[in-house]
């Protein structure tokens, strides 16, 4: 290492190492893993949401698991969490699913209205 | 780099690692990759938390929960539940005594002992993994570096040092700023730095603390510190009982060593620094400055008179800056938040916080860092949680063997140098050590005054032969055999000590004896006078006897290993005096609890 510059840099890229444990603000995405959740096929889903978040670099978004949020027959189902909005939860999710919602909602910050609870038959 | 889902913090701290944390880490990583979720979710081994109390600790992230005293058995549980399926297994999170209200507290932020806290100098322990270079960079670390060798020069340095008014948290509370500004000015080509890592006070250990769970901190501030005062070489000295503590800083230097921010030509700026450490074998004397210099030249540890002091004339007899580790795990953020950010903590001539190990008659014992002015009774009893078994506050005995007690009347003392200093104790390394009503206090004072004999280097005869004959006086009083006019002999000596001592361990050793004699010598005279022990600890004062209630049942007489117990079935039994050697076994079997100590 040479410069103050070359170690500013090796700081952002280690931040996604640490981000976790650092008090910040940002997204949360919660996925239902209980077993109904587990039983529709919430961990591939769950798969998709981390490994799109990592291949897009995201930041201060937060992906985490919780146990069932009560309407079962709808698993697997997500609730995302955005600073200053309200949470929006989709549901009958797969991979594809998934990551669409990392595009657009996380991403460009669209809802994806037709995925979520409301669309729901 | 791999994007993880949740961290699961395993404490890796000497306290911790006792209680069995790495078979619990183990364990852990064994049961991810067994569940198939150890690309999700990462074990980390981090320094200490501070609440050593109640450990082996882990704390999973992102929820922040804080599981206490893990077992093996829990690993599975907090695997299958927490980390599979997202519940927080409540029952084994950590209880907090203090809390007002009856919730659990799923979140560490939550915790009353950590409330209170403002952790400076603990910043990145029980945060980062101290063994991963790019987690202390992530957390700005080197950034202070950076900022002193390419905005600030040394003089800038020093003199933001000199404004935050960081005074030395190894005891003598010197500041900072000045000590690197005399040796900055004393005349030499070369120079150094030392830093004092021979933590000997019985009972404090936030120095290892810190040198296991950030060491990259100290490295960071000694480049500092060099930068400013013109050196190239550091010192660090550590004694050989803290393994952990010299691995892990040995691992740091060896990073820091690779990546060029240690060495030659450091970040591009032209300023070369290199370290070493240097292994003390443990002698509480090494502490004291001269000392530690003779250890580090490879001389007999002992101290010599003052002045020269190290800024003119220290290892190898060129100008030094020494300073303890807790002084240097601030120093760079300093540097980066700047000196008023760092006055905005504590008092006015105690700026900042300070580290405290607390331990004694207390139920959260553990490190704990609070800003400078917090109240003896908040430290103890908000983040300490009080005294176990819902016994009595008697006293607390800071700065260890060099300090004294206070009473109850000072517990609305606020914490900084002068106060403790004014009320005959003194802030030392920061041991905190809680006694209660089943303490004895000349015994009290006898424990430290057996501890400095020990330690007496015996360079100077007013340490040497004084403080034994001291300890003897004592000896004599907890024996029943003292009389008042050793009361009087032994305060005499004990300012003959502290006024003709050679260093810092003779000047201060008396302090636990002139401060119980000032503010328990009732407990002196009733050990004189009555030949009693109030406190019920002193076994040369003490009787155990039958009081009136005695039904006959014999299971005192059953347990008592010397038969000193005599009396038929279902008659009054008697303790022979003559034969008892005061073991106690008997007080617990009297169903009548009528087996008393007098």
């Amino acid at each position: 290492m040479k410069s103050l510059a070359e170690l500013t840099k090796l700081r952002d890229e280690s931040l996604k190492r640490v981000d976790l444990r650092k008090e910040r603000k940002g997204t949360r995405i919660v996925v239902g893993m209980a077993t109904c959740g587990i039983a529709a096929g919430a961990r591939p889903v769950l798969a998709a949401l981390m490994d799109e978040a990592q291949k897009r670099g995201l930041k201060d978004v937060e992906i985490t698991q919780t146990g069932c949020i009560g309407v079962c027959r709808l698993e697997p189902l997500v609730e995302v969490y955005k600073e200053g909005e309200d949470k929006v939860t989709y549901v009958e999710l797969t991979e594809e699913k998934a990551r669409r919602i990392i595009a657009e909602h996380i991403v460009n910050g669209h809802i994806v209205t037709e995925l979520t609870i409301g669309a729901a038959k | 780099m791999d994007f993880y889902r949740s961290h699961v913090l395993v404490c890796g701290g000497t306290g911790c690692v006792s209680s069995g944390a790495y078979t619990i880490e183990e364990m852990f990583n064994n049961a991810l990759v067994a569940k198939g979720l150890d690309k999700e979710v990462k074990v980390v081994r981090t320094g200490c938390f501070g609440l050593c109390e109640a450990g082996p600790i882990c704390i999973v992230y992102p929820e922040g929960s804080f599981y206490s005293r893990v077992e093996q058995k829990d690993v599975e549980r907090i695997v299958d539940e927490h980390l599979l399926k997202g519940r927080i297994v409540k029952d084994l999170l950590y209880v907090d005594k203090a809390a007002t209200v009856t919730d659990i507290q799923t979140s560490i932020s939550d915790v009353t002992f950590y409330k209170k806290q403002k952790r400076v100098a603990l910043a990145n322990c029980g945060v980062i993994n101290p063994e991963i270079i790019e987690e202390y960079i992530a957390f700005d670390g080197y950034q202070a570096l950076g900022k002193a060798l390419t905005e600030m020069t040394p003089v800038d340095v020093i003199n933001e040092m000199k404004k935050s008014g960081l005074r030395g948290r190894g005891g003598g509370g010197f500041p900072t700023g000045l000590k690197w500004e005399f040796t900055s000015k004393s005349p030499g080509d070369i120079k150094y730095v030392a830093c004092n890592a021979d933590e000997g006070d019985p009972g404090a250990f936030m120095d290892r603390s810190v040198l296991e769970g950030d060491p990259h901190c100290i490295i960071e501030a000694m480049a500092i510190a060099a930068y400013a005062i013109g050196a190239e070489k550091g010192y660090v000295y550590i004694r050989a009982e803290y393994p952990i503590a010299v691995k892990r800083l040995g691992i740091a230097i060896a990073q820091a060593n690779e990546m060029g921010l240690l060495g030659k030509d450091i970040l591009g700026s032209g300023f070369n620094f290199e370290m070493e450490i240097r292994l003390g074998a443990g002698a509480f004397v090494c502490g004291e400055e001269t000392a530690l210099i003779a250890s580090i030249e490879g001389e007999r540890g002992m101290p010599r008179p003052k002045p020269p002091f190290p800024a003119q004339k220290g290892i190898f007899g060129k100008p030094t800056v020494i300073n303890n580790v807790e002084t240097y795990a601030v120093v760079p953020q300093i540097i980066l938040k700047g000196a008023d950010w760092f006055t905005s903590f504590g008092t006015e001539k105690s700026p900042g916080t300070k580290v405290f190990a607390l331990g004694g008659k207390i139920n959260n014992t553990g490190l704990v860092e609070i800003p400078m002015g917090t109240s003896l009774k908040e430290v103890i009893f908000d983040i300490g949680g009080g005294i176990p078994d819902g016994r009595k506050f008697k006293a607390v005995q800071t700065g260890g063997p060099s300090g004294g007690c206070l009473t109850e009347a000072h517990l609305d003392t606020p914490i900084d140098f002068d106060t403790l200093t004014a009320l005959g104790s003194m802030m030392g390394s920061g041991g905190m050590i809680v006694v209660d009503d089943s303490n004895c206090m000349v015994d009290f004072a006898r424990f430290f005054l057996d501890f400095t004999v020990d330690e007496s280097c015996g360079k100077c005869v007013p340490c040497r032969e004084g403080t034994k004959r001291m300890l003897e006086m004592l000896e004599k009083i907890t024996s029943g055999n003292g009389t008042m006019q050793d009361l009087d002999k032994l305060e005499e000596l004990a300012y003959a000590i502290k006024d003709s001592s050679l260093c810092g361990l003779g000047q201060t050793a008396p302090n636990p004896v002139l401060s119980t004699l000032k503010y328990f010598k009732d407990e002196y005279i009733a050990h004189v006078v009555d030949k009693k022990c109030p406190a019920g600890m002193c076994q040369d004062l003490l009787s155990i006897v039958i009081v009136d209630g005695c039904i006959g049942c014999t299971a005192c007489k059953r347990v008592c290993p010397v038969d000193a117990i005599s009396g038929e079935v279902k008659q009054n039994h008697v303790i022979d005096q003559a034969k008892c050697i005061k073991c106690g076994a008997c007080i617990p079997k009297c169903p009548k609890k009528v087996i008393v100590k007098q």
